[in-house]
């Protein structure tokens, strides 16, 4: 019985303790849960090896030259092919001289196609329009389209899958 | 402010009321035999919960069952505790729900006016064993391939319908995708369903009725 405001009654003390054991059985799986959900999102993506593209020779000056590869990865328990292209630019005949861009398009992801009239490539979803290096002309894009590292090795164009670009 | 809304939430709903019947009955005496019941409401919750949260990454197809377990287990963020509280916790409701029946039966709780409530029990102890039964296979290794081989042969057993049982309950002649996805739609879907529906009734005659009180010596 509760003779003072000191004294917890059994009732309370039933009330008090059920809660307290609820609580921790909540937060105890309720944590994990959460990061049981988000864990993919909190995956590194690990970059691919090196890809050759082609031969130096192969790859006219001057006019945007297509490639395409394609990355497998580990996702979850399977693995998953993803195909990704770009274009090769031969700046002039110096074997360094090359911008090797990404031809996904920087506004949403879909992918540009060099359009030879229009000196530009241009993206189908929304109208966008960039320049043979790259440069926004027209349309939604907020950067100019991204870019692939490369090296040259035995005459062979070899890059790295990574995309780089001016983020932000 | 908020005693208001409460008070506002509390004339129209009956919140109050709502708490009394299910928290704050009155029962016959304080005795932890009579708490069985709850804690196989409380195994029923955490199995929707952690089953839930399981079908985010398993799938139910021969080819990637067994992998997405083992991705589970290896490669999500504390799979291992969502599935083991999963595997331990099916194995600990069968036993909860059986001892919990066997109580009923011993205090003679089934009689006037609970019938009703032992019926519906009796329904809840089956699609228990079927949870059990079909939550078996799905981790599709060799364990569970042949355990539900030898049940499906069984029930196929049953005179004149027997043939029949056991192609509706694989699929087909033998055990294959087809087997895997119906236990698996009814493992989520049919069984917990029918599992929900019948748990309403039997708080609902438990909130109707009260509790039995235990016989004494003049019972």
């Amino acid at each position: 019985m509760s003779s003072g405001s000191n004294h917890l009654s059994r009732r309370d003390f039933i009330k008090f303790t059920t809660g307290a054991v609820g609580g921790i059985i909540t937060v105890g799986l309720g944590i994990p849960a959460v990061g049981y959900l988000v864990d993919p999102a909190l995956k590194e993506d690990k970059a691919g090896k090196p890809i050759a593209i082609g031969k130096l020779a192969d790859i006219p000056v001057g006019k945007p030259y297509p490639f395409s590869f394609t990355v497998t990865k580990v996702n979850g328990w399977e693995r998953t092919a993803a195909n990704y292209g770009g274009y090769v630019l031969r700046k002039s005949e110096a074997p360094e001289d090359i911008l090797i861009l990404s031809s996904r398009c920087t506004h949403l992801g879909c992918t540009v196609n060099w359009h030879e009239e229009s000196n530009a490539y241009l993206c189908p979803c929304h109208d966008a329009k960039f320049s043979a290096e790259g440069q926004v002309l027209d349309g939604p894009p907020p950067i100019p389209l991204r870019h692939f590292n490369f090296t040259i090795e035995d005459d062979t164009l070899v890059i790295t899958p990574v995309e780089i670009g001016q983020e932000g | 402010m908020w005693q208001k809304l409460y008070a506002w939430l509390d004339e129209r709903l009956g919140l109050g009321e709502m708490y009394t019947a299910l928290l704050d009955r009155p029962e016959p005496r304080g005795n932890w035999w009579n708490t069985l019941g709850s804690a196989s409401l409380f195994l029923f919750i955490l199995q929707t919960v952690t089953g839930i949260f399981l079908t985010v990454y398993y799938t139910p197809s021969p080819d990637h069952a067994y992998d997405s377990i083992q991705y589970i287990m290896t490669g999500v963020a504390f799979g291992w505790l969502i599935r083991g509280i999963h595997h331990w916790g099916a194995s600990l409701m069968v036993i909860v729900v059986f001892i919990h029946m066997l109580r009923v039966f011993v205090t003679g709780s089934y009689k006037y006016p609970r019938e009703l409530t032992w019926l519906v029990g009796i329904g809840l102890l089956l699609m228990t064993i079927g949870m059990g039964f079909t939550g078996y296979l799905l981790p599709w290794h060799q364990m569970a391939f042949w355990a539900t081989t030898v049940g499906t042969q069984i029930a196929g057993s049953v005179p004149f319908l027997g043939d029949f049982i056991l192609k509706a309950l694989r699929g087909g002649p033998d055990l294959s995708a087809l087997t895997l996805q119906r236990f698996f739609a009814a493992h989520i879907w049919i069984l917990p369903i029918a599992l929900l529906g019948l748990i309403g009734a039997h708080l609902y005659l438990i909130i109707k009725h009260g509790e039995s009180h235990f016989p004494g010596k003049d019972d």
